[in-house]
């Protein structure tokens, strides 16, 4: 039942055709709300793709080897969010040691991708989808680069928003949305070039 | 019967734990940051502690005390320490705290700080002298119905340097339902020329841990720690008259004070002691301040009795201590000499007294008090 996609262009559709963000929708409150600030918006991309590559992966072993063993499918959006949970505070503790200077640079933000619905979207759909091993952990880190690069975009547009002249009541989310919209429209444009669902 | 339906429970129970074990073994492992040196103002004492527990804390071991009143918990704001090594941006916890200045110049709160490398800190000086004193209580007196005299005898150090108005903190051992250990502030009442012997007026706050204590378990031959000496409170000044106001238990670190000064032979400023209570059963150490009176003659001294028993001998100033206090800063004190105020006591009182001296012209840098709840 795995599709055959080979993984460069699940690589390739997983940033562009399919981006997490702006076909999917998913990960949307920290999108919205970080990407005010560049740098933050830099940290928290970067974050994202960590522990979306490392989540899918593990998520992966544990729902083939674990969930499906013991006949316990349905029980996986539980299981999902505690491995994506004790694996970003694994990874806080580790690179606390490790990289002060990435710790600093990811900040709060590390914590708060346990509750970002695009890394549990993307154990899901890897499970979903039916992919093998190596399809999960290229579509967890395109996933990732994707979601990365959607908010970096928007990052950059904000702060050209910002000295433009908005309409008062359209300032902040209002205008931002907007600005979604329209990224999402050009990212579909992609779609045309390769589809992988 | 089959039991299918333990599978579910038991394989989610078992993937938590082996999760929860992997982190602590890794919290083991990452959280060791084995040790770690410490240099205090540029190199002139360094400690080695181990890292990973907050700077507050590593101090405490080594014993450097920093004034803190909540014990650690970022609410309080008094553990501030200039850092001087790199320890990240400020978190938000510590910003509440801080000014922007202090901000600028690195000033961190020290409980919020985790020590993991070699760190610089600069700490004041005078906080050196702050340290553990073991003493052994000599005597507990009743001043009134619920007013102690507690005095402790030094022993370990012998000796303490302090000023007058300063206070230490009582360290206040689990006892009956209290399980954590306390620490409470308590005024030294005693002047700093007897430096073996430190004493204390303490009063009884229905349910307080510290007051319980004391007045309850603390027995003559026991042993207390102090962390000693803190606070800013003290003389200030050479030639302004002085007006000091006290309420009940605020009588401690005013005595320190005016006994300080007048075993240093103090002249040329007027001195007076406004000393309020609430009723004639409150009043104490009246006998002690009328006799500094006779053998001091720049120093007065007003006892107050908000309410006096009626029909009892009380011939002194009766009502809130602000009234009298205004009748001398109209008819009795010199109107062209500057003045100081110096109040303790609880905050209505202090209030209403700032405001009595700031109507009179007294400014307000020049009013000292210490204030508590």
């Amino acid at each position: 039942m795995t599709p055959n996609v080979s993984p460069l262009i699940l690589l390739f559709a997983s940033i562009f055709t399919s981006n997490i963000l702006l076909a999917n929708f998913l990960g949307m409150c920290s999108f919205i709300s970080i990407s005010k600030d560049f740098k933050s918006a830099n940290g928290l991309g970067l974050a994202v793709i960590l522990v979306m590559t490392i989540t899918s992966v593990i998520n992966y072993a544990v729902y083939y080897y674990i969930l499906v063993f013991f006949h316990i499918e349905y029980l996986r959006f539980i299981v999902f969010i505690i491995v994506i949970a004790a694996v970003v505070q694994m990874l806080e503790m580790v690179i606390e040691r490790l990289s002060p200077a990435l710790y600093m640079a990811l900040g709060i933000f590390l914590p708060l991708i346990t509750v970002n619905c695009a890394i549990l979207g993307v154990a899901l759909f890897m499970q979903i989808r039916h992919y093998d091993f190596v399809q999960a952990a290229v579509y967890g880190f395109g996933s990732g680069v994707g979601w990365w690069l959607a908010i970096l975009a928007l990052g950059a547009i904000r702060q050209k928003v910002e000295k433009a002249p908005v309409p008062a009541g359209l300032k902040g989310p209002g205008i931002t949305l907007i600005i979604i919209g329209l990224m999402a429209m050009a990212f579909i444009g992609f779609s045309g070039m390769l589809n992988v669902q | 019967m089959s039991f299918d339906f333990l599978v579910a429970p038991f394989v989610v129970g078992a993937i938590s734990s082996f999760l929860a074990v992997i982190i602590s073994i890794i919290d083991k492992i990452v959280n060791n940051y084995g040790e770690v040196k410490l240099s205090i103002n540029g190199g002139k004492k360094e400690l080695t502690v181990k890292g990973g527990s907050s700077l507050l804390f590593s101090l405490g071991e080594q014993d450097i005390f920093l004034p803190s009143a909540c014990g650690g918990r970022a609410t309080c704001g008094v553990c501030k320490i200039k850092v001087l090594s790199d320890v990240g941006p400020h978190l938000p916890t510590e910003l509440p705290f801080l000014t922007k200045k202090e901000v600028e110049q690195n000033i961190r709160l020290s409980c919020q700080i985790k020590v993991k490398t070699d760190l610089e800190v600069e700490i004041p000086e005078e906080l050196f002298a702050i340290q553990k004193h073991t003493t052994t209580v000599s005597s507990i007196r009743d001043l009134t119905h619920d007013i102690k005299e507690v005095k402790c005898v030094l022993k370990e150090p012998q000796r303490i340097d302090f000023k007058a108005g300063q206070y230490a903190q009582f360290v206040i051992p689990p006892y009956g339902k209290i399980k954590q250990e306390t620490q409470r502030a308590y005024s030294i009442s005693s002047s700093p020329s007897r430096n073996g012997e430190l004493e204390f007026i303490v009063r009884l706050v229905p349910g307080g841990i510290a007051t319980t204590y004391v007045f309850t378990i603390l027995k003559e031959g026991d042993t207390l720690e102090l962390i000693a000496p803190l606070g800013e409170f003290g003389l200030h000044g050479e030639y302004e008259d002085m007006l000091c106001i006290a309420g009940g238990s605020g009588m401690a670190p005013i005595k320190a004070l005016l006994f300080d000064m007048f075993e240093k032979k103090v002249s040329g400023r007027d001195i007076y002691y406004f000393f309020g209570v609430a009723a004639t059963k409150d009043m104490f150490y009246l006998d002690m301040f009328y006799d500094l009176e006779k053998k001091w003659p720049s120093f007065h001294f007003i006892p107050v009795i908000a309410e006096p028993d009626p029909g009892g001998k009380w011939k002194g100033e009766t009502g809130l201590v602000t009234l009298p206090l205004e009748r001398y800063l109209k008819e009795k004190l010199s109107q062209d000499k500057p003045k100081q105020g110096y109040l303790c006591g609880s905050p209505g009182m202090i209030d209403a007294c700032i405001k009595v001296l700031t109507t009179h012209g007294i400014p307000e840098d020049s009013i000292f008090y210490d204030k508590f709840a």
